[in-house]
């Protein structure tokens, strides 16, 4: 039981007591939150396996930005406990079975998928944030150029989606 | 007992460390208080603390007991566990970003270990200090929110917003520094320093990033001071949290015990900011002058016997009985320091790298706290505009010409 | 050394768990968590991946799929909070305007 191992185990139940506390808390603050620990625990994760670099980015965009996006939008919205509705029962009695079952199923295909490669230890080596940058801006510099544009679309539509409000 | 320890000591190392380093930072948040009460009351012709102990040096111990004593009241109404959790997340996120900053090159050799000074050395500390300073946002958003209350709200909304915005500006403003360090860990940025022949071949303060290499760094130095300081919610930009505006802003209906959890977090982000700026732009623990003038290292002896000897004899004189005796006291530390620096020369070289780091340190911190004495507060739209649309423009046009300057003229 | 399948395994059940709180969530903002929830499953996925073969294409990739829900998330949001305004409620089953 090496210390790996232990942190590993801590993290993992870490993000998969946080995904449980967002399926479960009424107040969508309380999910946010709990969404938040789920990525902190993944940067934890990423950390562990070497990818440093990957593990800083997911926390400041993702825990610093886009969630700073929700929580704020949860604020503004004034969004309230989730009322009690009656659900349809087939969606209780058969969701959760077929959600087991799709769990599964993409364990069990991803893990047939590696076991060829010997079970290769998923700690390996560091990833240089050099060697990162040197891979997006030369072979991969036509996406990156794309999701640039792509943000600037975004920007547009957010500003237009709020503009209609006032407009009125 | 002993194969317990030589099996742990790198654990047990690293939890001293901590726990040291943790009880260092929080008696210098609490002397930072001081410092600033006395220093924006001289400015302001009148004398600050100067009742309580000697010169009033025991304001932090009673402002600290005041902070346990006090009623601390739960509002109606409020989220519970994110009305307690805020605060606790605010001092957490600033504490924890003390663990990445280098004190010193060297280290202490005990018992045929290798002890560093710092507590870690991330390959990727700057990122890993941004990504402690992007969410800080929500100590702020949550306390804000959880209150219940409707200046909490607006204060935190507009905090929060304040602070995502002029992060950017930071970050960016850091991008120059990187291009000339080409790493992420802290101590690779000062090493760089170290290594760069700067104007003239002068290794000394023109080896420092802000004067060195093909573009020098002072627009980025610029952008990261004034980025910094809205991020630390600090005067010109604590519009949010001024006692004027919006009653308390976001801590509001935070009392005692929570507020002093806040206080903290902020004043820790000054050091940490003041930190950042020795290190990044003004060579961390690398001495001003060159290396060749090596009568400069007796400089911490030259400075502590006078003000020691002086200290001394305002302690003689001080019309407390108490103050009769503590201040003297105290001077004769501070020289009894001086000169056992100039009798043992190696702990005196030991101590040149801290030395120098922890008088940047308080450079920055006395400017922090000089523009609190001076400087008015910008109005909210004011505070966006500047963070929009001058701050942002220039740091990148600064990581474009960095960019550019590498390019064309090399990495010296 | 932690086994490449542990990582596999972990990103299925956060999958499992995102999909499960997309279909029993009735407020729209806890739906597109659990849409973010996913996200995170996959890009644990692709790291686990690129650690695994020793190539970095998989990082590369998490970093394409962060930015793209940074601005799915800002479109998506100000959608919601259109929506909001319109409906005057957060609930989806308010939202059924199309239905039959």
């Amino acid at each position: 039981m090496s210390v790996e191992l232990i942190v590993f185990f801590a993290l993992a139940a870490l993000a998969v007591g946080g995904a449980l506390s967002l399926i479960f808390q009424r107040h969508p603050i309380h999910s946010a939150l709990s969404l938040i620990v789920v990525m902190i625990a993944l940067a934890g994760l990423y950390l562990l396996m070497g990818a440093e670099f990957v593990a800083a980015v997911q926390i400041i965009v993702y825990g610093g930005a886009i969630m700073v996006l929700f929580v704020f939008v949860i604020m503004l919205l004034n969004a309230g406990v989730e009322e009690r509705t009656n659900m349809s029962k087939l969606a209780g009695y058969a969701g959760i079975p077929l959600a087991l079952a799709l769990t599964s199923f993409l364990a069990a295909a991803l893990t047939r998928s590696s076991d060829a490669v010997q079970a290769s230890a998923a700690t390996g080596t560091a990833a240089p944030t050099k060697a990162l940058a040197m891979l997006l801006f030369q072979d991969f510099v036509y996406p990156f150029e794309l999701t640039s544009f792509l943000i600037l679309v975004a920007i547009l539509g957010a500003i237009v989606l709020a503009q209609r409000e006032t407009s009125r | 007992m002993i194969d317990f320890l030589n099996a742990h000591a790198e654990l047990l190392i690293n939890l001293v460390k901590t726990a040291l380093l943790l009880f260092i930072v929080l008696t210098v948040n609490a002397y930072l208080t001081w410092f600033e009460r006395k220093v924006v009351a001289h400015m302001q012709s009148r004398w600050g603390p100067h009742r309580v102990g000697p010169h009033g040096l025991l304001q932090p111990l009673a402002d600290g007991v005041k902070f346990l004593f006090k009623e601390d009241p739960t509002p109606a109404g409020v989220d519970k566990f994110v009305y307690y959790m805020a605060p606790l997340l605010a001092l957490a996120l600033a504490l924890t970003s003390i663990a990445v900053i280098p004190f010193g090159p060297d280290p202490i050799r005990v018992f045929g270990r290798d002890i560093y000074l710092g507590i870690t050395d991330l390959n990727i500390g700057i990122l890993a200090l941004f990504a402690i300073t992007a969410l800080g946002v929500y100590g702020v958003a949550l306390a804000g929110w959880s209150s219940n209350s409707k200046y909490p709200l607006l204060g935190g909304l507009r905090s929060s917003a304040q602070m995502i915005s002029y992060e950017l500006a930071l970050t960016m403003s850091v991008v120059g520094v990187l291009l000339m360090a080409g790493s992420f860990s802290l101590r690779d940025i000062i090493a760089n320093q170290q290594n760069t022949p700067g104007l003239f071949g002068w290794h000394g303060i023109f080896s420092w990033n802000i004067f060195a290499g093909p573009f020098p760094q002072i627009l980025g130095f610029l952008c990261f001071f004034v980025a910094a300081i809205a991020e630390t919610n600090r005067v010109p930009f604590d519009l949010p949290e001024a006692e004027s505006e919006l009653v308390a802003g976001f801590h509001t209906e935070y009392a005692s015990f929570k507020f002093a959890m806040f206080f903290i977090a902020e004043y820790t982000s000054m050091i940490t900011v003041s930190a950042l700026c020795s290190i990044l732009f003004f060579g961390g623990w690398l001495s001003p002058f060159p290396a060749a003038w090596t009568f400069t290292h007796y400089l911490p002896s030259i400075i502590l016997i006078p003000f020691g000897f002086w200290v001394i004899w305002d302690g003689i004189r001080y019309e407390t009985v108490f103050g009769r005796i503590i201040l003297p006291g105290i001077g004769t530390a501070m020289a009894a320091v001086g000169i056992a620096l100039l009798l043992f020369p190696t702990v005196n070289e030991f101590i040149q790298a801290p030395f120098w780091l922890l008088s940047k340190i308080l450079v920055f911190l006395f400017i922090y706290v000089w523009m609190r004495g001076t400087l008015p507060r910008l109005r909210y739209d004011q505070l966006m505009d500047f963070g929009w649309k001058l701050l942002l423009p220039v740091s990148l046009a600064n990581v474009v010409i960095t960019a550019g300057a590498i390019l064309w003229w090399g990495k010296p | 050394m932690i086994p490449a399948h542990y990582f596999i395994v972990l990103s299925a059940i956060l999958f499992g768990l995102g999909v499960v709180a997309f279909i029993f969530k009735r407020n729209i903002i806890s739906i597109f968590m659990s849409i973010e929830l996913m996200l995170n499953a996959v890009n644990l996925a692709f790291v686990s991946f690129s650690q695994t073969w020793g190539q970095l294409n998989g990082q590369i990739f998490v970093l394409f799929v962060i930015v793209v829900a940074a601005a799915e998330a800002a479109v998506g949001l100000g959608i919601i909070i259109l929506i909001a305004s319109n409906r005057q409620s957060l609930n989806v089953e308010r939202v059924d305007l199309l239905k039959l």
